[in-house]
């Protein structure tokens, strides 16, 4: 199977960790996804409890590669807020390398920041923007093909 | 850091003023009381706070602790909505922060006194506010309350709720 991205704001302020938006190209075979992201939370957080006591330079919010799969490369970001991105790309998609991750993460954390600043979305309610839905379709467009 | 704008100075203190005013004009005439609006304001503040951090920490690093929370908001979060920086961060060091402001934005144009002091809460909650739903996205639960003596100087206390 190829092209595979899936990306996930998961919310955590409240420390429960629920899934804000979820969102898999192609569909099919999607649970497993979402199971990859759920499990990928514990390293999130692994990894931001050891950056606390970590030198100023490594304090950045995009966290890297969160672990290797076989077939899947993990990766994530958590905002100040504690909001934690996870994105779950194909190993094979060679177009994919740091920097474009990071510019993702990016453009995700922008899009997160503008619903959070519309007065109609209740902080910690799961995302039904079009304008976010719009903002993932072309990026998952762009660089999964 | 890029730093985000407010729009205009002048008008978020009229929008503010208009605010306080608009709330207690209702509530005259539904004859609630006048702990309902204080409870408004501050929830009021309390969303645009949440909203404001999201957006003002969106370019910064990680931070460290708590203190390091308390400072952005002291320096770069008052800079941005006050145009100043508060001028005294005091801390018990067990959750306690007292945020001094000298010359408090929103008390400047109304009196430097004791003239008018009764009204002064009304223009505080709002600013409570902001600073619990900043505390509260960043993950801190928090309580906060403001405190006037002789106007425009005023404090916040900042009581941090572990959870």
């Amino acid at each position: 199977m190829e092209r595979i991205a899936l990306l996930s704001p998961v919310c955590s302020p409240r420390l429960q960790n629920y899934p804000l938006y979820i969102r898999s190209v192609p569909t099919e075979n999607e649970l497993k996804f979402h199971y990859t992201v759920h499990t990928s939370l514990d390293v999130v957080d692994e990894k931001i409890s050891a950056m606390g006591k970590a030198l100023v330079d490594q304090r950045e919010l995009y966290l890297g590669l969160l672990y290797p799969t076989e077939d899947y490369k993990v990766y994530g970001y958590v905002t100040n807020s504690k909001v934690k991105f996870v994105m779950v790309v194909d190993s094979s998609n060679t177009a994919l390398r740091d920097n474009e991750i990071r510019s993702m993460f990016r453009k995700l954390h922008n899009s997160y920041t503008d619903i959070m600043c519309n007065p109609f979305y209740n902080p910690g309610d799961c995302i039904h923007s079009r304008a976010f839905d719009n903002m993932v379709t072309s990026m998952m467009m762009q660089y999964v093909k | 850091m890029t730093r985000v704008e407010m729009a205009d100075e002048a008008l978020f203190l009229l929008l503010h003023n208009e605010m306080v005013a608009g709330l207690h004009r209702a509530a005259e005439q539904g004859e609630a009381e006048n702990g309902r609006c204080i409870t408004k304001l501050e929830n009021m503040g309390f969303r645009v706070g949440q909203g404001l951090i999201e957006r003002f920490t969106k370019d910064t690093a990680r931070f460290k602790d708590e203190l390091d929370i308390m400072k952005f908001i002291c320096k770069d979060f008052w800079t941005t909505v006050f145009k100043k920086q508060i001028d005294n961060l005091r801390t018990n060091h067990q959750g306690i922060y007292v945020l001094q402001d000298n010359k408090f934005r929103l008390l400047t144009q109304m009196s430097a006194g004791k003239q008018y002091l009764e009204h002064a809460p009304k223009y505080l909650a709002f600013t409570c506010g902001l600073i619990r739903g900043g505390l509260s996205n960043l993950g801190i639960k928090s309580i906060v309350t403001a405190e006037v003596s002789v106007m425009p100087a005023c404090k916040f206390q900042v009581m941090i709720q572990k959870m």
